[in-house]
């Protein structure tokens, strides 16, 4: 990727956000270009919802590219808590500290606890770490995935994404100087709780249209001969017509072209997307379905319309 | 903007943000004010800015997005009509494409509507259902009154069912919480407590895993066949959705509906009204492996996290048999912890596993009981909140002898 070392200016208009994101070499839409402008103007955090593979997470790695910023992940899973999320006590130096006050004789016993918890001793975790004054400016928060932890987490969020601000009971309240700038996303394998969404500006990505799928390809596989990359575009769009169980995302495309391209095939031909289709379909009854007859089914379709196109 | 022309589109947006209230987008005096400080913030030039702007605060589900589009047409389309009522002016728009959802349409321009009524008078038009949808010829379009329903025998039932002891099945998860007989050092609290004396003493605390109940979905065939259980099974499952957090229903003939919000209306009467009026398929034919695979694709990924527990309750009497069937109970089993058939046939001494809708669910099931009487639910609950295994043994209903276990 061809991306200048000079951080951007944060933007001050829609077009100037959409700049941003094609200067990070993503090819997003205006409605997208809107929240996210929204989003960096009002500091406020972005819920980003959709299928997996169009692109959610890649929106936060831009942002932290092309402005500068350090990016903060926290990848979220089931039973994630605070030790991991937020902060967790050295508890081995801690033991260390109260051993040597021992030795030393002098026990000042409310000196030792105010010593002992002290930041000195405390393991900053991802969402600490977010409220942090960073030189560069307030860092990239990406909170991936969040339909895969427990509403209990969720909750715990309500306090970091309103005000910006952590409370350790033993050292107090951590504000952070800037607001991060503060992605969400989610899968949809569950709702998310209403109260978490409505300190959010929500936004639904859903799958590009050929024209615009035809940028991001070209923009990030440049390898591709353009018959190809057209063939390839206009194909998995016709896919995503189909009644599959997982339809393929961006991200698929994306490979299957570089594995297309590996493999040094300048147009598609019913065999090799019957053995490639395993690049594109993650179930085995979608690529079952697909495989042999329907496949090439689908290519002279998508031949057809490309020399209507013509 | 000068003041004038801001306080109107203030104004506008109020209104629109009442009208999305009552189209059914639960909207807060805050979203109005964040709209308000958005639509500044955004400078915005085109019709398209204005319409994300907006769709950026008050759209928080990606289902809201309907409404949104077809309130945002017909508020910014009607402008000269609203100018003469309202006498006031709205941001430069076109009119757009005529919009295409017949529903959401209805449910806006009800909603509009409203929202001037004083001034209107218009009378708010019932939502029509789209009888031209139906898929079945023998699809019943008919909404079942319980009331007609209701005998002796069924108040005591349900008063039974309101008393019965539901399950408290518990599984453990990945959180940890403080627990004296637990087997994992809680590092912070031992620290804490030791602060006491000091440091002379570090006396140990322990956590454990916690527990919780683990999410229900339950699926129940309304088809003809299954008509005189229904009713009482919903009964139950409104006692269930009201004793734990996490129980999602689905009603299924040959259409599936997703009942869990109606069902969580804490008087019985009222969440099985609400039921009936969702349901528009009552009492018509069976099409089970259509409703599976319509509940896979759509829900099963997003109800059946957390190791969920799925009560399947039909009588397998398939309208058109074919192998689908298989497939899709095949898939519904390996993407949930535990899957209980509940099948009223089985109240049948002499019942036996001949139809091909039976025959091709039975291998797929963790467990399969009757559910004709009070006996089988209590069965049903004791059944839930012991650990249960998947060894389940089909051949033992496809064979004769099979009378003694299902009591």
């Amino acid at each position: 990727m061809t991306i200048s070392k000079k951080p951007a200016a944060m933007p001050t208009s829609i077009d100037g956000t959409l700049e941003l994101l094609s200067g990070g070499n993503y090819v997003g839409d205006r409605s997208l270009a809107t929240v996210l402008f929204l989003a960096l103007k009002m500091g406020r955090p972005l819920f980003l919802e959709g299928e997996a593979g169009v692109g959610k997470t890649e929106i936060a790695k831009v942002l932290s590219q092309t402005l500068g910023r350090k990016l903060i992940r926290l990848q979220c899973y089931e039973g994630l808590d605070v030790a991991a999320a937020v902060y967790e006590w050295n508890y081995a130096a801690q033991m260390i500290a109260i051993r040597l006050a021992e030795a030393g004789g002098a026990v000042d016993r409310a000196g030792l606890t105010k010593d002992v918890f002290s930041e000195q001793y405390l393991i900053k975790r991802p969402l600490l770490q977010a409220l942090e004054p960073d030189p560069a400016g307030a860092p990239v928060l990406l909170i991936d995935e969040l339909d895969r932890t427990d509403e209990a987490f969720e909750a715990f969020l309500l306090e970091v994404l309103s005000e910006y601000q952590i409370t350790i009971p033993e050292l107090g309240t951590v504000k952070a100087a800037h607001a991060p700038m503060v992605i969400i996303t989610s899968n949809r394998t569950r709702e998310i709780h209403d109260a978490l969404k409505r300190r959010c500006l929500y936004h639904w990505v859903g799958y590009p249209t050929a024209e615009r799928e035809m940028k991001i390809l070209q923009a990030k596989v440049p390898g591709v001969g353009k018959r190809l990359s057209q063939e390839i575009v206009h194909f998995v769009q016709a896919l995503r017509k189909e009644d599959l169980f997982k339809s393929p995302g961006v991200a698929e495309t994306l490979d299957w072209a570089t594995a297309l391209s590996e493999l040094d095939s300048v147009a598609l031909d019913p065999a090799t997307v019957s053995d490639t289709l395993g690049v594109l379909l993650k179930y085995q009854d979608d690529i079952v379905r697909i495989e042999g007859s329907k496949a090439g089914e689908l290519l002279n379709q998508v031949r057809a319309e490309l020399r209507a196109a013509e | 903007m000068t003041t004038e022309t801001a306080g109107r589109l203030a104004e506008n947006i109020v209104y629109f943000a009442r009208a999305l209230r009552v189209a059914g987008i639960p909207l807060g005096p805050g979203s109005v004010l964040d709209a308000l400080s958005a639509v500044t913030a955004a400078h915005i030039g085109s019709r398209d800015d204005f319409y994300w702007t907006l769709h950026a605060i008050f759209v928080k589900r990606h289902e809201q997005s309907i409404l949104f589009d077809q309130a945002f047409r017909i508020f910014f389309k009607r402008r000269n009509y609203l100018e003469q009522l309202m006498g006031m002016t709205l941001p430069q728009v076109d009119a757009g494409p005529p919009a295409p959802d017949k529903q959401a349409l209805q449910r806006v321009q009800d909603a509009l509507m409203q929202g001037l009524g004083e001034k209107l008078q218009r009378e708010v038009q019932e939502l029509e259902i789209d009888m031209s949808q139906t898929v079945s010829d023998q699809e019943v379009l008919q909404k079942k009154d319980f009331a007609q329903m209701s005998a002796a025998e069924v108040e005591a039932a349900k008063r039974a069912i309101q008393k019965l002891v539901l399950p408290l099945d518990e599984v453990k998860t990945r959180r940890l919480r403080p627990d004296r007989h637990g087997h994992i050092i809680d590092m912070r609290r031992t620290l804490r407590a030791s602060m006491k004396s000091g440091g002379d003493f570090i006396d140990l605390k322990y956590m454990g895993p916690k527990t919780r109940m683990p999410p229900v979905v339950a699926l129940l065939d309304i088809s003809g066949s299954m008509t005189d259980y229904t009713r009482l099974f919903l009964h139950f499952l409104h006692a269930v959705t009201d004793h734990r957090k996490r129980v999602h229903s689905f009603l299924f003939g040959t259409r599936l509906t997703n009942v869990t919000r109606a069902l969580k209306s804490k008087d019985p009467d009222e969440a099985l009204a609400a039921c009936t009026a969702s349901v528009m398929d009552w009492s018509g034919g069976t099409r089970i492996a259509t409703s599976l695979a319509e509940f896979n694709k759509k829900w099963a990924r997003r109800v059946l996290t957390q190791g969920a527990i799925v009560l399947l309750i039909t009588d397998g009497l398939e309208r058109d048999p074919d192998d689908r069937l298989a497939f899709e109970i095949d898939r519904l089993h390996r993407s949930c912890r535990r899957l209980i058939w509940l099948n009223p046939l089985l109240r049948y001494e002499g019942f036996e596993a001949k139809a091909k809708g039976i025959q091709q669910i039975l291998p797929h099931v963790d467990e399969f009981r009757p559910i004709h009487n009070l006996d089988s639910l209590d069965g049903l609950c004791r059944s839930l909140s012991s650990a249960g295994s998947r060894h389940f043994e089909s051949k033992a209903w496809t064979g004769k002898d099979m009378a003694g276990e299902a009591a």
